[in-house]
């Protein structure tokens, strides 16, 4: 069987909305998060695969830059899930609606 | 015209005083009155230097800057008019004003705020000359207006007292009306004219007196409203004698020697503008006023009130006089009347600060012998004010009573000779319970003779008061409005000369005199109560609630205008702020809360929207 780009894009938007069906449903802000990288990783597999498949290297140095990103990013956010708990001795976000008026 | 720069010095170094004791030295009291004090005083020295270099009649009479261009006809001057009648007026109010601006020095020195009195004080005196010098209806209106902010500003000088604030609004409020009329004539005037410069505007009714048709009284009754306001005619007259809730020095200035006098100085400036049935009904209501004016002053009690009522009476008979074609008359008249009614009312102010502030004369009594400059000056204010020959009131009066007999109006030749004994009859009630008699009260017993930085201008003013008459003052004003015939020359001459120009006038005057002195002798020389009211009965009592002209407009136009504030309210809180304003605002209200829902506050809903619109957004942007 030949693989083309429908595969990858496919797999990608498998992993893309499985990501945001994370997101969106499951209560753990951790897990929220990783679903969230799922995500970002979803996004770097459609860029690589229309590198691959249309010659050209511009998909690939923009994957290293949301790696990068990512990377950074992570950090932030989970020295603040870490102060979060510190603060409210939780993790999940029910208990963070002080948004609400 | 020589010295062009000195009217524009006088005019502005007043303001610059007041604007440096309000920036810089309220602070200090002797540096502000003495400021305010050398910039009257450098205005007096510098017109007297302008007059002595140009003479009363400059060939050149004006000198202007354009001010306000708005293209097309409208174009506002600001110039000033030097001509005989304004220099005289100069003269007036810095001369005048000077000697009351050093009174006040005394007058005013144990009040905490003296620098603030001071700095209305030259704010007044700016205001006024811009009056006496403007040379347009608008640069008028301007001062005119400005006047009547600093007069507010000054009867409610002592404003910790309510009933000073009331009267301050009082005056305010009543010119308004006034200034009303007076705005809608000048907009008449220029309107139909196309101009507002006096000179302009003389030329043109000149050339053509119907110019201005059939409104032309209208018009000029309408600009006749304002002096109707500013100088207290009857119906709106009801402002001055609450205004004496002033210090005395501002009584003295602005309600009796100058500000007042604007309306007639303003009447006699426009002139021109008069048809024969507008100067009927001036004559008539000055006439009517200075009648009231007397019948009211002679059951009043606070010897303010009585100078203040007879100010009322005298600006009566100038009104009357320009209402009879004689401006010359009545400027004369403002002219000793100013010297004069200033006099009185310094030396009330003098008895008043002796009195340690008491203003009923039955308090008084015997302060002949207490304070005898005071007694003189007063005794020389009070006979110029009745009219005795050879003091300055008898000349310009009697020129006022010879104008009327020579137009043969003799009804207001009677109303003027009958008013010259009711003036006599309340001046010297008022002198003889004050000054003779027994002391009436403690503090009559210890009344005390002023300083001299009071007593002194009360003598400089008291000698122009006796000899303003004899001074060649009436031909002045005869540059400005000229006479046929010769006039008499020379010293002798002019002391008998109103013997000689209208003898009825001048007998039935001073038999008037005689008359009105007797009585005020027969009845008040040994009294201890008021005799009258036993012998008058009702007619004491209405005089001395001045014939209920405050309980009349009180139950009438306050009702009525009350009513209208009423009704204009209602709209405005259930109208307008109601449904108006209430459905916008009701409206912001509700869609607010209903919003408001939407702010869960949970991330995920967030996201989850989020996500809804991003997609919102792509299928909008992709669909073929």
């Amino acid at each position: 069987m030949h693989v083309g780009l429908q595969h990858y894009l496919a797999v990608s938007m498998i992993l893309f909305c499985l990501g945001l069906l994370g997101v969106i449903l499951r209560r753990n802000l951790l897990v929220i998060y990783m679903s969230l990288e799922l995500m970002l990783n979803a996004a770097n597999l459609a860029l690589v695969s229309f590198s691959r498949f249309n010659d050209k290297l511009d998909g690939q140095v923009l994957v290293f830059f949301i790696i990068t990103v990512a990377a950074a990013e992570v950090a932030v956010g989970l020295a603040l899930i870490v102060a979060l708990f510190r603060k409210r001795q939780s993790a999940h976000v029910e208990d963070l609606t002080s948004m609400k008026l | 015209m020589k010295y062009e720069i000195l009217p524009w010095l006088i005019l502005f170094l007043p303001l610059l005083s007041a604007a440096v004791i309000t920036l810089f030295t309220l602070r200090c009291k002797t540096t502000s009155s003495l400021i305010s004090i050398g910039a009257i005083v450098a205005g007096f020295v510098m017109t007297v230097v302008f007059i002595n270099a140009n003479g009363f009649h400059p060939a050149v009479s004006e000198t202007m800057t354009n001010w306000l261009n708005f293209g097309g006809p409208l174009q506002i001057d600001f110039g000033l008019k030097l001509d005989a009648l304004s220099l005289m007026m100069l003269l007036i109010v810095t001369g005048v004003g000077g000697a009351i601006h050093i009174y006040s020095y005394g007058y005013m020195d144990e009040d905490p705020s003296k620098a603030r009195f001071f700095a209305f004080l030259s704010l007044f005196t700016f205001s006024m000359l811009g009056i006496v010098l403007a040379n347009n209806f608008v640069m008028m209106f301007i001062f005119w207006e400005l006047v009547g902010v600093s007069s507010y500003l000054l009867i409610g000088f002592w404003y910790e007292k309510p009933s000073a604030g009331d009267a301050a609004k009082k005056a305010f409020i009543t010119n308004r009306l006034g200034d009303f009329g007076f705005l809608a004539g000048i907009l008449m005037v220029w309107g139909l004219l196309g101009s507002l410069n006096f000179g302009v505007l003389k030329g043109a009714m000149e050339t053509n007196p119907a110019a201005l048709g059939c409104c032309a009284t209208i018009a000029g009754l309408l600009v006749f409203c304002g002096a109707v306001g500013k100088s207290a005619q009857f119906p709106l007259h009801v402002w001055l004698p609450d205004a004496m809730e002033g210090p005395t020095p501002v009584s003295a200035l602005i309600h009796a020697a100058t500000m007042v006098a604007a309306g007639v100085y303003m009447l006699c400036r426009t002139l021109f503008l008069y048809t024969p049935d507008a100067l009927h009904v001036i004559a008539y209501i000055g006439g009517f006023t200075a009648l009231l004016a007397a019948l009211i002053a002679v059951q009043q009690n606070d010897i303010k009130r009585i100078i203040a009522y007879s100010t009322l009476s005298q600006l009566g008979y100038m009104v009357m006089a320009v209402g009879l074609a004689g401006p010359t008359p009545a400027m004369f008249h403002l002219t000793t009347h100013a010297f004069f009614k200033a006099l009185l009312f310094l030396s009330a102010g003098s008895v008043i600060l002796g009195m340690h502030h008491e203003q009923d004369i039955w308090q008084m009594g015997n302060l002949r012998k207490k304070m005898p400059i005071t007694f003189v000056t007063f005794l020389i204010g009070a006979l110029a004010l009745s009219g005795l020959w050879p003091l300055s009131g008898f000349f310009s009066k009697d020129s006022i009573l010879g104008q009327a007999y020579g137009q043969h109006n003799y009804l207001l030749f009677i109303i003027g000779v009958f008013i010259a004994g009711l003036t006599t009859f309340y001046t010297f009630r008022l002198f003889f319970v004050v000054f003779f008699g027994q002391e009436k009260s403690k503090a009559a017993s210890h009344a005390h003779e002023s300083s001299l930085v009071i007593t002194l201008p009360l003598i400089v003013l008291a000698v122009f008061s006796a000899i303003g008459g004899l001074i060649g003052i009436e031909g002045i004003y005869h540059y400005n409005f000229p006479i046929e015939g010769e006039q008499s020359a020379g010293f002798i001459a002019a002391l008998f000369e109103p013997f000689k120009a209208s003898p009825v006038a001048a007998l039935l005057g001073l038999l008037a005199f005689a008359i009105g002195l007797v009585a005020a002798w027969a009845l008040y020389a040994k009294a201890a109560t008021d005799p009258l009211p036993a012998k008058l009965g009702g007619m004491a009592t209405a005089m001395k609630n001045k014939f209920y002209f405050d309980e009349l407009y009180e139950a009438t136009f306050i009702r009525a205008h009350d009513g209208i504030a009423a009704v204009v309210n209602w709209i405005d809180q259930w109208i307008l702020e109601g449904c108006g304003i209430g459905l916008v605002r009701g409206g912001t209200n509700l869609s607010g809360r209903m919003l408001r829902h939407l702010q869960t506050g949970n991330l995920q809903t967030y996201a989850f929207l989020f996500v809804l619109g991003v997609s919102l957004v792509l299928y909008f942007v992709l669909r073929k």
